[in-house]
């Protein structure tokens, strides 16, 4: 990646006017992937002078600041403990510790990567990310959209709901990037599902969440009914990593350890 | 542009390029015990401790280093002695090029956790290639180091 002129901006709304200045303008997060980059920037804004590197807790929730590391998320006493603990788990599977400490979130959401092992944790936990200018926006509804007016991602607000969490990632070594990522979630308000690396970017499973949401008491058939529908409405596409059909076998095995383990504590 | 920082405990004021990578910053600078192994974050033979944690350089922007303390193996020479000392005597070394980045995460992992387990000395390790004498006799050196008072 190229840029023309690095800007560090001294607050919120410097940093959107400058991005509202020119398309050729963009925000860099940690920077990790930028090399791996050939884009052109005209100016590249910098958020590190603006304190948004520090993990606040609410009444009901935390509030991640958009340039957190993977390192201070893997590390984070009680996000170690939310949902078991999924979105430490999954930030910790990342590349190694000197990546982890200039990785940020704020990068990993923005980016929409892909092959990005936080997003199906972040999904299934709800959480809502905040806009300096569109306010609050659920995840889901940043991901599904197809482009977005340029804004800047102050935090993420990770609600402090109690449930049962359970990630996985399948790679061939520990450093490479996932060949599919899941993370499933139960708690008070139902049992929620996220693939990702598909290879596309992580979604839910709408339909198979609500059709097990809707078993008073959820059977092995159960279970088994909805695997089958989350496969048929997810999209599993093939690339020199793996087959449609491979990773479809995978999410059909992994899905139901998960669910298995979050519903049963079962392994 | 110009940074200003500390480097292994000296002040600095160095001029840099917007865009431009501090692992080239150093190298541009003589700094050559940083090396470059892959340049796109995956080997960790270009890590250095910025503010005491380890970070890729390669994958870190100069002007980020503004108003920061960096240290490279140069910065913690006695603790490197150590660390030297105990991977000779696992007969732990060989070509060497990854050890000045292994000595500054050994070092980072003794501060963080000085009780470290092998699994967790394995997954602070990770993003830590090029071990070219195997795992196991800088495993041995690794705890010996972690443990020593000295």
């Amino acid at each position: 990646m190229n840029m023309k002129q690095y800007f560090q901006a001294a607050s919120l709304q410097e940093a959107y006017l400058k991005m509202i200045e020119s398309s050729g303008n963009s925000i860099i997060g940690g920077g990790v992937w930028m090399k791996l980059s050939t884009k052109k920037l005209d100016a590249a804004i910098g958020l590190e002078l603006l304190a948004l590197d520090t993990i606040e807790e609410t009444t009901d929730s935390y509030e991640i600041g958009s340039m957190v590391t993977l390192r201070q998320i893997e590390t984070h006493p009680d996000l170690k403990k939310l949902s078991s603990g999924i979105l430490s788990k999954a930030a910790g599977k990342i590349m190694g510790v000197p990546f982890r400490n200039l990785a940020t979130i704020g990068g990993s959401i923005m980016g929409k990567f892909a092959f990005s092992d936080l997003l199906a944790p972040l999904l299934v936990m709800d959480v809502a990310l905040v806009f300096y200018k569109a306010g609050t926006m659920p995840l889901s509804e940043f991901l599904d959209q197809r482009k977005m007016n340029p804004d800047v991602l102050i935090k993420i607000i990770v609600p402090k709901t109690e449930s049962h969490g359970y990630f996985h990632k399948v790679s061939t070594t520990a450093l490479d990037f996932a060949t599919l990522n899941l993370a499933i979630a139960s708690g008070s308000d139902g049992i929620k599902m996220a693939i990702g690396a598909r290879p596309s970017i992580a979604v839910r499973a709408w339909k198979a969440e609500n059709f097990i949401n809707r078993q008073l008491k959820p059977t092995d058939a159960d279970i088994e009914q909805a695997i089958m529908i989350a496969c048929e409405e997810l999209k599993f596409g093939s690339n020199n990593k793996a087959s449609a059909d491979y990773r479809k076998t995978l999410a059909k095995a992994y899905l139901k350890r998960g669910l298995k383990e979050v519903m049963y504590g079962e392994d | 542009m110009k940074i200003n920082f500390v480097l292994n405990g000296l002040p600095k004021t160095w001029v840099i390029a917007p865009g431009e990578m501090f692992l080239d910053t150093l190298r541009n600078h003589h700094i050559t015990s940083v090396k470059r192994g892959c340049d796109s974050t995956s080997c960790g033979v270009c890590t250095i401790l910025l503010d005491g944690k380890p970070v890729p350089s390669c994958a870190l922007l100069s002007i980020r280093v503004d108003g920061h303390v960096i240290t490279t193996v140069e910065g913690i020479a006695s603790e490197v002695e150590k660390i030297a000392n105990h991977f000779g005597e696992e007969g732990a070394d060989q070509c060497g090029f990854c050890n000045p980045s292994m000595a500054l995460t050994v070092y980072a992992l003794k501060m963080e956790n000085k009780h470290a387990t092998d699994e967790e000395i394995k997954a602070y390790l990770m993003g830590n290639l090029c071990r070219c004498t195997g795992y196991i006799a800088q495993h041995k050196a690794i705890h010996k180091y972690l443990g020593d008072e000295s």
